[in-house]
């Protein structure tokens, strides 16, 4: 069968553009899960991961609340969603009464260059959050591929 | 199942808060692998790790496929007095592993 | 991640070795610990490998040495190649040399051997007809796709690497580069792998053990 060239082209861009897995709205209605619909407010929470990720499988994060909130405050949880990996989660981390400072540092895998956004819970109801736009390069001699 | 790495310091001072470093020996199957049949490599990944200090709660972590082999988690406790710190953490199978440190405060 | 042992997941199986180290095996019902005491007693020996064994009449590497000594002192199986156990003893062992300078006695019988390995590396093969010298020292510092191209200094293995999620040998690396330029991959326990092994110990004179190293 012989394709029209354009036709060809935007179907070879929509395989690359969409690899099976979590989409935006995948993440929204996991984020809206959390938040029940709750306004979530850009601060307080700091997502601390590289702009240029060279190798997916493995990447140093932190999520941290840097500066000392308002007297009585405090961070139930902290939550973490990918928009380019086959599911939305990430990590989610609920503090308990002997918890120090609000703070979770893992290793994660990155399927591709995304978005991803982390959500701090605090106490008093209300929802805060970062994200990061990052790039992730395929490494070139890999043995499974 | 293997032994996981837990690192605490010796010694923490009342009051203060420390850092509670642990890597857990997992492949962490993210069950989005094929073998080299073309056959779906089944899930397999550690769910949750809970961390308790003294019979209370320091963290409870849910983990998803995201995370990396061989996971590990950086956390922050504050010490009140020298008590045992538990780790428990539960695999897709539903079973519980669990490991002890002791922390000194003075 | 390999300046901080605490996050070193390769520091998993060092935590496995002290305790295989200590566990006796085979017909001898012997341990490692029973012949050579705690695992510091190999300071500085890994510095020394690929290594000459007489019997064999041809230089082998720490891991097959490991596995001779089951066979021998402990009169126990073989632990399979590229096997938690032996990954896990190679390493206690590596371990114990970190910081010492690779030192391999290039003016004894191993010379030949050390010929053999510097040739194969020189030679081109696969689909791609491409050697080991082509990427490693002519294209060293640029890159491959994203990727740097490393000198080919193999001073850190068992190393932890993040593609393979876990560690693994020497041995696996080169099949990995030979499946990367389309040729044959060596057989495990290839004497051709040990001859490049060694040659690249020699070609890496003075590098300091790393052993476990973490790359990507």
């Amino acid at each position: 069968m012989i394709l029209p060239r354009r036709l060809l082209l935007i179907g070879t861009a929509t395989m690359l553009a969409t690899p099976a897995g979590a989409t935006k709205s995948d993440v929204a209605t996991a984020i809206a899960a959390l938040t029940k619909g709750a306004p979530i407010r850009p601060g307080r929470v700091r997502l601390d991961l590289p702009l240029l990720v060279e190798n997916g499988n493995a990447v140093a994060m932190t999520i941290d609340v840097p500066d000392p909130l308002p007297a009585g405050e405090r961070v139930l949880s902290l939550h973490v969603f990918a928009e380019g990996n086959p599911l939305p989660g990430i990590v989610n981390a609920y503090f308990g009464p002997r918890a120090g400072l609000p703070r979770l540092s893992t290793r994660i895998r990155l399927a591709t260059s995304q978005t991803v956004i982390a959500i701090a819970a605090c106490a008093d109801g209300t929802f805060w959050s970062d994200s990061v736009d990052l790039l992730v390069t395929l490494a070139a001699c890999v043995e499974d591929s | 199942m293997p032994r996981p790495l837990i690192n605490i310091p010796r010694k923490v001072k009342r009051g203060s808060s420390f850092d509670i470093r642990i890597l857990l020996a997992h492949p962490m199957e993210s069950g989005q692998r094929r073998d080299d049949f073309g056959k779906a490599i089944p899930r397999d990944i550690i769910r949750s790790v809970h961390c308790t200090y003294a019979g209370e709660e320091i963290i409870r972590v849910d983990l998803f496929p995201a995370i990396a082999a061989n996971p590990f988690l950086v956390f922050s406790a504050r010490a009140f007095e020298s008590g045992p710190i538990v780790f428990t953490w539960t695999d897709d199978q539903g079973v519980a592993s669990f490991d002890t440190v002791d922390l000194v405060v003075e | 991640m390999q300046d901080d042992d605490t996050q070193n997941p390769a520091f998993l199986w060092v935590l496995q070795a002290e305790s295989l180290w200590t566990t006796r095996a085979g017909t001898a019902n012997k341990s490692c610990a029973d012949c050579h005491g705690a695992p510091a007693a190999l300071k500085g020996i890994a510095a020394h490998y690929p290594a000459w064994n007489s019997a064999a009449a041809a230089p082998i590497t720490l891991a097959q040495r490991i596995n001779l000594c089951r066979t021998t002192h402990q009169g126990a199986p073989d632990f399979p190649p590229e096997s938690d156990p032996l990954l896990a003893l190679t390493t206690i062992v590596g371990l114990h040399s970190r910081g010492q300078p690779l030192d391999i006695d290039e003016t004894g019988p191993l010379k030949p051997f050390i010929q053999a390995g510097q040739t194969l590396f020189n030679t081109r093969q696969g689909q791609l007809n491409l050697s080991c010298a082509n990427c490693h020292e002519d294209r060293a510092g640029h890159r491959l796709g994203g990727a740097l191209i490393p000198e080919g200094h193999a001073n850190g293995y068992p190393q932890y690497r993040l593609e393979w999620q876990k560690l693994g040998s020497f041995p696996r690396r080169l099949r990995a580069c030979m499946l990367g330029v389309r040729a044959e991959p060596l057989p495990p326990n290839a004497p051709d792998a040990t001859n490049i092994e060694l040659y690249l110990a020699t070609r890496a004179r003075g590098l300091k053990v790393e052993t476990p190293a973490v790359r990507p």
